[in-house]
């Protein structure tokens, strides 16, 4: 096999086929990593990732060629930003509830956790609005305002991408396609939301306390 | 049916227990509807066989006929086909600009083009062959041949894929056409600040160059998590990690390495347009920004770049090296190890495009360091090309001899690279035609010479047709002596003092005769590649018919139709070696049992290649080419008002409702 003779093949045929194994009995899907999707958002929590890890990075690099820092402004209010991160932890739990009803394919508790998951995201969009009036600075003030509105106005991308993945998800386990690999979905959806918790945690940190200890 | 492994048969099939897991879909303890037995009244391939199989399949994997039909395809080939051949056009016209500058350039005090026309050209040909031509042709034939050679039926997320050509598209032709209407960037191909900022550049040039970035950057990402996707879960039964061909390693490290490397480019086009359009200050030192930053972001892209356009060439490279050479890959573990270290060190080397910025010199050394590092795994796989050729058998046909074009000129820009590589040369060089003819040697001799092999070689399989050998020989000649005429007086040029970006120059510069060279060696180069088209085009035609497997080559693509059927193989093959077809020469083993009537392919585990699942993949949707168009509106929108971002959104999410809602009738529903 190493150093066949060379000479181009004429034959318009294909190889036979030998059978050697049968999947018809095989699932037709399954959860988490065994799942293609998961893998996808993965990946695309990734390269999402990859971006909040740019924007952290333009922030400090801003810090840093500026020595004071914020640039004058008062610092952010805390409140607001101090709830939607207890609302945004707590939201973890029926999240977790909602990745395991739907592995278990258990209809009526996931149609009750989306549900909740949905209210959760808008009650975060609501605070992330009220938020967002406590910066004290505009995003064309200067350097610090564009930053900060950077890494909020990203999160907030993400917050709004889920909380629409989320509703259209719940409206689709009340019709007749709630079944079967659906409950996969809601396993992958509630993946994403951990991606969205885990990314803000940093940010919270970053924008709301580091200008008060630098 | 299963034979067990005896130790005088290497090839033999695995028993059963060690090409499939066994295990339920359901978690345990969960009665979960999918380990419900598959109905009984559908088709499945281990009920026919033959001629019958192949015309079934052949249509429930087919793609509609009409214009409807060929908008909503998700078909993979077809797609890939689409891809292909777009990036080939952007890649005349980035060509094409080229030529207009060499014409410009090969006399002193030329007037055919003013300064301002002169400024697009430039613009125009580096982001079309980086952003338009470079990194889409290596996704593409990812798109084409990475299910093919992992021996499955269609790409992971065929929606996404579909989606991310459309958006591709749209982006290429709106930077062109806005180069047509004379409002092309200007800029340069990185666009720096504060040139391309919103002191120095008021208009909508620039803007223009930065949407363009977030087109293409949106389809790239998307197509490089399908193809990491399909490689990791879609492998045929038996295809563990050390059988994955080398082609479809080059395409997994380089779809990592635009996964992090594009959201930078996108965080420098993204702020740029804000610093322009809503008044940021990331990047005005006025208010606390700072320009050098911009040049950071762009570069922490920008050089892996230049690898993401390098990496799917090694792909080529291996493929043709191992056919030709009739043997297997010399080195296989130090080939796909050197793969990933370039993927690693990519990210350490930005810094060396900015060694004239007045940057530390500790962080200087370091960059110097790891500029030299990455010759290293690169000098490895040049090795273990020629240790397979030298043990082989090579037969010199058109794909080897552009690959044999591409030792010589790659090489020669890589010695030219570590010269680069030292800070005081670099500064000496820095912005001269000497960099322009390092990067071309390297882009060139690494991208386009492999990118070539790779169209004659896999020619036969996209069309069913061979290329004509002789005009592909002539084609090679012309090609190599008219890229080393062009482009090796710019190396002297450049160590003569012209810079790179000068409209024209004086006589008494004394550079006048060598640009005259370089202009002829350019109109042979561009003659080369008008006698390919020529090739393609007649051989697509009337060139002879070639068989599924015209090279007697190894891997799975080959073991489908040339061209393949819609469904690639009638049933998916195990695999058993790295080059199946050399080790199963007279019947291929198959995995039987998936349906006839809808569209089945089988996941499997990602290490192991072991059969886990036989899921439904996604059938053909309009949604996708609806969702890109509603995304063209914003983002060309949103460079005239913000207030696009508000109206643009509602159609965009309505299409991409529209894409996952699921449709009546198809597998998932049942």
């Amino acid at each position: 096999m190493t150093k066949a003779s060379f000479q181009p093949q004429d034959s318009e045929e294909l190889l036979p086929h030998r059978i050697v194994l049968n999947v018809r009995s095989m699932p037709s899907y399954a959860y988490g990593h065994r799942s293609p999707i998961w893998w996808g958002t993965v990946a695309f929590a990734a390269a999402e990732g990859m971006g909040f890890a740019m924007a952290i990075g333009v922030y400090f690099y801003l810090v840093f060629i500026n020595g004071n820092w914020p640039l004058s402004a008062p610092p952010p209010d805390l409140f607001w930003p101090s709830l939607f991160t207890v609302v945004l932890l707590v939201s973890a739990w029926p999240n977790a509830r909602a990745k395991r009803d739907g592995e278990q394919e258990n209809l009526s508790a996931t149609r009750r956790n989306l549900v909740i998951m949905s209210l959760a995201g808008i009650v975060l969009l609501v605070i992330r609005i009220m938020e967002f009036n406590g910066l004290h600075v505009r995003w064309d003030q200067n350097a610090y305002g564009s930053a900060v509105w950077l890494l909020l106005g990203l999160h907030t991308l993400h917050l709004l991408t889920d909380l629409g993945d989320t509703v259209v998800l719940t409206v689709l386990m009340f019709t007749r396609h709630g079944h079967g690999k659906r409950f996969s979905d809601v396993g992958d959806n509630a993946f994403y939301w951990y991606f969205v918790v885990a990314s803000w945690l940093p940010i919270y940190l970053i924008l709301y306390w580091f200008p008060r200890w630098w | 049916m299963t034979k067990a492994i005896t130790p005088h048969e290497l090839d033999a099939v695995p028993e059963v227990t060690r090409l499939a897991t066994g295990e339920r879909g359901g978690v345990s303890g969960a009665r979960s509807e999918a380990d419900y037995s598959p109905d009984p009244k559908e088709l499945r391939d281990d009920q026919v066989d033959g001629p019958e199989l192949t015309a079934r399949l052949a249509k429930t994997w087919g793609t509609q006929k009409g214009l409807i039909g060929a908008l909503s395809t998700v078909d993979h080939k077809v797609i890939g086909r689409r891809y292909i051949i777009t990036a080939l056009f952007f890649l005349f016209l980035g060509g094409l600009s080229a030529v207009a500058m060499r014409l410009q350039l090969a006399r002193p005090e030329s007037s055919l083009i003013g300064p301002d026309l002169y400024n697009q050209l430039f613009t125009m040909h580096g982001t079309t062959m980086m952003f338009l031509f470079g990194v889409p042709i290596g996704e593409a034939f990812a798109v084409y041949l990475v299910p093919l050679m992992v021996g499955t039926r269609n790409i992971a997320f065929p929606r996404l894929n579909a989606f991310s050509y459309y958006v591709y598209l749209f982006g290429g032709l709106m930077i062109w056409l806005a180069f047509m209407l004379n409002i092309g960037p200007d800029v340069g191909w990185f666009a720096y600040v504060p040139l391309s900022g919103p002191e120095f550049s008021p208009g909508k040039r620039a803007d223009i160059w930065a949407q363009m970035i977030t087109f293409t950057e949106v389809a790239g990402i998307s197509v490089a998590i399908s193809v990491i996707v399909t490689v990791f879960k879609l492998r045929a039964p038996g295809m563990t990690l050390d059988r994955i061909p080398l082609f479809v390693w080059a395409e997994l490290i380089n779809s990592f390495v635009i996964i992090f490397a594009m959201p930078a480019v996108v965080t420098a086009s993204a702020l740029l347009l804000m610093d322009r359009l809503v008044g940021t200050h990331i990047f005005n030192p006025a208010e606390g920004g700072d320009a050098l930053l911009y040049q950071h972001l762009f570069w922490f892209f920008g050089h892996p770049e230049v690898y993401i356009i390098f990496l799917p060439a090694t792909g080529w490279v291996s493929a043709i090296v191992v056919t030709f050479a009739r043997r297997q890959a010399f080195g296989y573990i130090a080939l796909v190890l050197s793969l990933i270290a370039t993927g690693f060190l990519s990210f350490g080397l930005w810094v060396h495009h900015m060694f004239t910025t007045g940057l530390p010199q500790l962080g200087a050394s370091f960059f110097t360091a790891s500029s030299m590092l990455i010759a290293i795994p690169n000098g490895i796989q040049i090795f273990c090309w020629i240790a397979t050729l030298w043990d082989g058998r090579p037969v010199f046909r058109t794909p080897l001899l552009f690959v044999i074009g591409f030792f010589f000129i790659f090489v020669a820009g890589g010695l030219s690279g570590i010269m680069l590589a030292s800070v005081p040369l670099d500064a000496q060089v820095h912005d001269t035609f000497f960099v322009v003819a390092h990067f071309h040697y390297v882009l060139i001799g690494g991208n386009v010479f492999p990118l070539i092999g790779a169209i004659y070689y896999w020619f036969p399989k996209f069309t069913g047709r061979m290329m004509n050998e002789r005009l592909g020989k002539w084609h090679f000649g012309l090609a190599f002596i008219g890229f080393n005429v062009a482009f090796f007086p710019m190396h002297i040029t450049g160590l003569m003092g012209m810079p790179r970006r000068v409209y024209t120059y004086l006589p008494e510069m004394g550079w006048g005769n060598l640009n005259m060279i370089s202009t002829i060696g350019a109109a042979v180069f561009f003659g080369s590649f008008l006698l390919f088209l020529y090739n393609i085009v007649t051989s697509a035609r009337r060139g002879p018919l070639a068989g599924p497997n015209p090279w007697n080559a190894g891997t799975l693509e080959w073991a489908s139709a040339s061209p393949p059927m819609p469904q690639n193989f009638d049933r998916i093959p195990i695999v058993t070696n790295r080059e199946p077809l050399w080790a199963h020469r007279d019947s291929l083993p198959v995995a039987a049992g998936l349906s006839v009537e809808n569209r089945e392919q089988i996941v499997s585990t990602v290490t192991a290649g072991r059969a886990d699942l036989r899921e439904s993949t996604p059938e053909p949707s309009i949604w996708p080419f609806l969702s890109a168009v509603a995304i063209t509106i914003l983002f060309v929108g949103s460079m005239f008002t913000p207030w696009a971002l508000v109206w643009g959104t509602p159609p965009l999410a309505l299409a991409l409702i529209g894409w996952f809602w699921p449709k009546a009738g198809t597998e998932d529903e049942r």
